[in-house]
């Protein structure tokens, strides 16, 4: 039997949707373990990724973090896969994208009530917030990309599949969903 | 003997006044199209419908069906064009389909479903576009806006008020309401009218309604565009109800 593919999986500004997408293509998960095995994800706490055949990364680009983890996918993944809205055009978080940032701090951490003595927080350890959430394809080269929020395990499966059997990837009515 | 041209190698007859996508669709053969509307004047703007005739691109919902004509429409040149034009209306609005109502019921998402559109590919400009919640029935959701004209066809040709208008040219030209106050309230549209019916996308909505047909069980979720653009277009029939002209198709 050929060498099993390396696959690395990660989300950045996303809500791990994709991610229990991902784990919802059940029993098929075990045909999938007999063609690949995981690099760095969530599912194997691996915290950078080696030489890769395959990065799924979930959402989008919201941070200075998300812009390195995103290079160190392009880096070392063969090929490089969107999954899910927000990694295809910002989703959810990028509904910020046209009010200015700052007054979006202030009002959630100064102006508006419940936050009793509240600041904006400034721990070094938080990464800085970029000005606007960007689709992967903005910072990157994008190779494929799986729409649906989440897309389906059947549309994960049939993707990745096609993918490993090595077709262009085909959705088709009832798979391909943006929503 | 009829008058007939040729789309895709198939013969499509057509009457005398009919333009090359009026016949197609009669006939049951789909053009993908986003601004026409079957009854509505031709307005030739989305050019989703482009076809090649002999050699030149134009769009079919303009075009007079002539005899003879060669059409060439389901090649992939044209759908790769296609793809092209839905990636750039996503890429110019804010089309969130996960939180918009009208999702599923959506010409242009099922069109990206139909061209196989994974993605815009092009940079996002996610624009500023305030809501309009002003009446009390009636939502507009301006991101969503694709320019396609059929609500101010729908409004001005049909219900006779001209409430909606287009205006600025370019990047900047935008959907505007006809009041001194630029609000929907302070017009006479009505939830009646045909102007709240046309909006192939989820700008124009009827407030507390959103959700009463839940998600995956809505018009394109159950077939095609392809399909169901085929059941809203006019056929001819004879007095039995057959369809003279599309023997051999559903």
């Amino acid at each position: 039997m050929s060498k099993k593919l390396r696959v690395a999986t990660t989300s950045l500004a996303g809500c791990f949707g994709c991610h229990m997408s991902i784990l919802d293509i059940d029993e098929r998960l075990f045909p999938l373990l007999d063609l690949i095995e995981f690099d760095r994800s969530p599912l194997t706490d691996i915290k950078h990724c080696g030489p890769c055949d395959i990065g799924l990364v979930e959402g989008g680009v919201c941070n200075a973090e998300n812009v390195h983890v995103l290079h160190e996918f392009r880096k070392n993944c063969r090929i490089l896969i969107a999954i899910g809205a927000c990694a295809i055009n910002g989703g959810l978080p990028a509904q910020r994208n046209h009010l200015d940032l700052g007054s979006c701090l202030t009002e959630v951490y100064l102006t508006e009530p419940g936050l009793l003595h509240g600041h904006i927080p400034n721990d070094p350890e938080l990464p800085l917030p970029l000005d606007k959430v960007h689709p992967l394809h903005e910072v990157v080269k994008i190779d494929y990309f799986i729409p649906g929020c989440p897309p389906s395990a059947d549309a994960i499966w049939k993707f990745l599949t096609d993918l490993i059997a090595g077709k262009t990837p085909e959705l088709g009515h009832g798979l391909i969903k943006y929503d | 003997m009829k008058d007939t041209f040729l789309l895709d190698g198939s013969t499509i007859p057509f009457e005398p006044g009919q333009t090359v996508m009026q016949a197609a669709l009669a006939a049951g053969h789909y053009i993908p199209h986003l601004c026409y509307h079957p009854e509505f004047k031709p307005h030739g703007s989305c050019k989703l419908c482009t076809v090649k005739i002999n050699g030149r691109t134009v769009a079919s919902c303009t075009m007079p069906a002539e005899t003879g004509l060669q059409v060439e429409s389901g090649i992939e040149e044209l759908n790769a064009l296609r793809r092209s034009l839905v990636q750039m209306l996503f890429a110019e609005g804010n089309h969130f389909c996960p939180s918009c109502e009208k999702s599923g019921n959506c010409a242009l998402q099922a069109l990206g479903y139909d061209l196989e559109v994974h993605a815009t590919g092009f940079r996002h400009l996610y624009p500023d576009r305030p809501l309009d919640a002003s009446h009390p029935d009636i939502l507009l959701d301006f991101n969503r806006c694709i320019l396609c004209e059929l609500c101010v066809r729908a409004s001005s040709e049909v219900d006779g008020k001209n409430v909606f208008a287009l205006s600025g040219r370019g990047i900047t030209k935008h959907l505007i309401v006809n009041a001194e106050s630029g609000k929907l309230s302070d017009t006479d549209i009505s939830l009646a009218d045909k102007a709240m019916q046309v909006c192939p996308v989820g700008v124009i909505l009827p407030k507390r309604a959103g959700f009463s047909v839940p998600i995956g069980e809505r018009r394109y979720d159950q077939r095609p565009i392809s399909a169901q653009a085929l059941d809203d277009a006019p056929r001819q029939t004879d007095a039995d109800g057959n369809c003279a002209a599309c023997e051999g198709t559903p």
